[in-house]
């Protein structure tokens, strides 16, 4: 029988392979000649998506599915909410387009060219042997994150929260006169600065009858 | 079990990159699709770490995507901070139009 279990196995992983690929890059081209910026975004979603699903394939799990999540969930949606909130003019911006398209394709078509008769494409067909990783992926990648890259995974921690304050100092804008609260000055609040204790001398009005309920 | 030979994810990066490139080149008023075109960059690299990774049988290449993973999150958002502040300035995101620097 020519085609085994195993043949069948590796040519269906072939297909999704050339499958996945034609997707991404016909997305990727999207992303860059979109003449909608929403487009574009939107076709980078789905070039991320077919990657995630080749890295799939080479038997990176976590990795595929933290790009699905990080990438897709909340970089992209970063990107859309940015691209629909400015109210942006694209015509002036397309401008040089069309002057520009033969430059920049030659430029693509070269790298293309020299990179891949760098890298010898030929040489490198070789299939990988067993997974290293055995069962599990995300044990593999956590045994060397957690001992060996311990110290650069709470620097990338330090980086995120460095990047999250800058985004939030930037983007702010404190507008005078909407009327909001201070947390600084509400949390540096005294008693002294809010109560005056005064000292009289007790003596009843002459006006006030002795027995009056006092006031709520 | 890994039919698809190393060769195929480097060809498959490398036209990823290039494609970047060529947008960079032809959108070069447009800061979003600059910024867009970084991202893809960096996706072509990432895929050439995840191959390379496995193929090697070495996790660190795994363990560098996770990390550029992690960096290109912490651009973008500074990134888009910059553009809506620049917007908000300047009422546009034009980089043709941004040249005060240069009077």
């Amino acid at each position: 029988m020519a085609w085994s279990n195993s043949n069948m196995h590796a040519t269906l992983q072939m297909v999704c392979f050339i499958v996945f690929a034609a997707v991404a890059v016909g997305a990727a081209l999207a992303v860059v000649a979109a003449k909608n910026t929403v487009h574009g975004v939107l076709a980078l979603v789905l070039t991320f998506f077919s990657t995630a699903c080749i890295w799939m394939l080479a038997e990176a799990e976590f990795l595929s599915l933290a790009l699905v999540v990080v990438y897709v969930g909340a970089v992209m949606v970063l990107f859309l909410f940015v691209v629909m909130m400015l109210d942006i003019d694209l015509e002036p911006m397309r401008e040089g387009f069309i002057k520009y398209l033969p430059v920049g394709i030659a430029a693509a078509a070269i790298m293309l060219v020299e990179m891949l008769g760098i890298i010898g494409v030929r040489a490198l067909n070789v299939v990988p042997g067993p997974d290293p990783a055995g069962a599990s992926n995300i044990k593999w990648l956590g045994d060397a994150l957690y001992t060996r890259f311990l110290l650069p995974f709470e620097i990338a921690a330090l980086i995120l929260t460095v990047g999250l304050v800058a985004a939030v100092v930037l983007a702010l804008r404190v507008r005078t006169f909407s009327k909001r609260q201070n947390p600084a000055r509400q949390s540096a609040v005294r008693a002294a600065g809010r109560v005056r204790m005064v000292k009289m001398a007790a003596v009843a009005p002459p006006s006030a009858p002795a027995n009056e309920e006092p006031q709520a | 079990m890994i039919a698809i030979p190393l060769s195929w994810y480097i060809v498959f990066a490398t036209v990823l990159f290039c494609i970047a490139i060529a947008g960079i080149f032809i959108n070069r008023k447009n800061v979003i699709v600059l910024l867009m075109c970084i991202e893809l960059m960096l996706l072509a690299v990432n895929t050439n770490f995840v191959a390379f990774s496995r193929f090697l049988g070495n996790p660190d290449g795994q363990v560098f995507v996770f990390f550029i993973l992690t960096v290109a999150a912490a651009e973008s958002a500074i990134g888009l901070a910059i553009v809506v502040l620049m917007f908000r300035n300047r009422r546009t995101i034009n980089v043709g139009e941004i040249d005060s620097l240069r009077y």
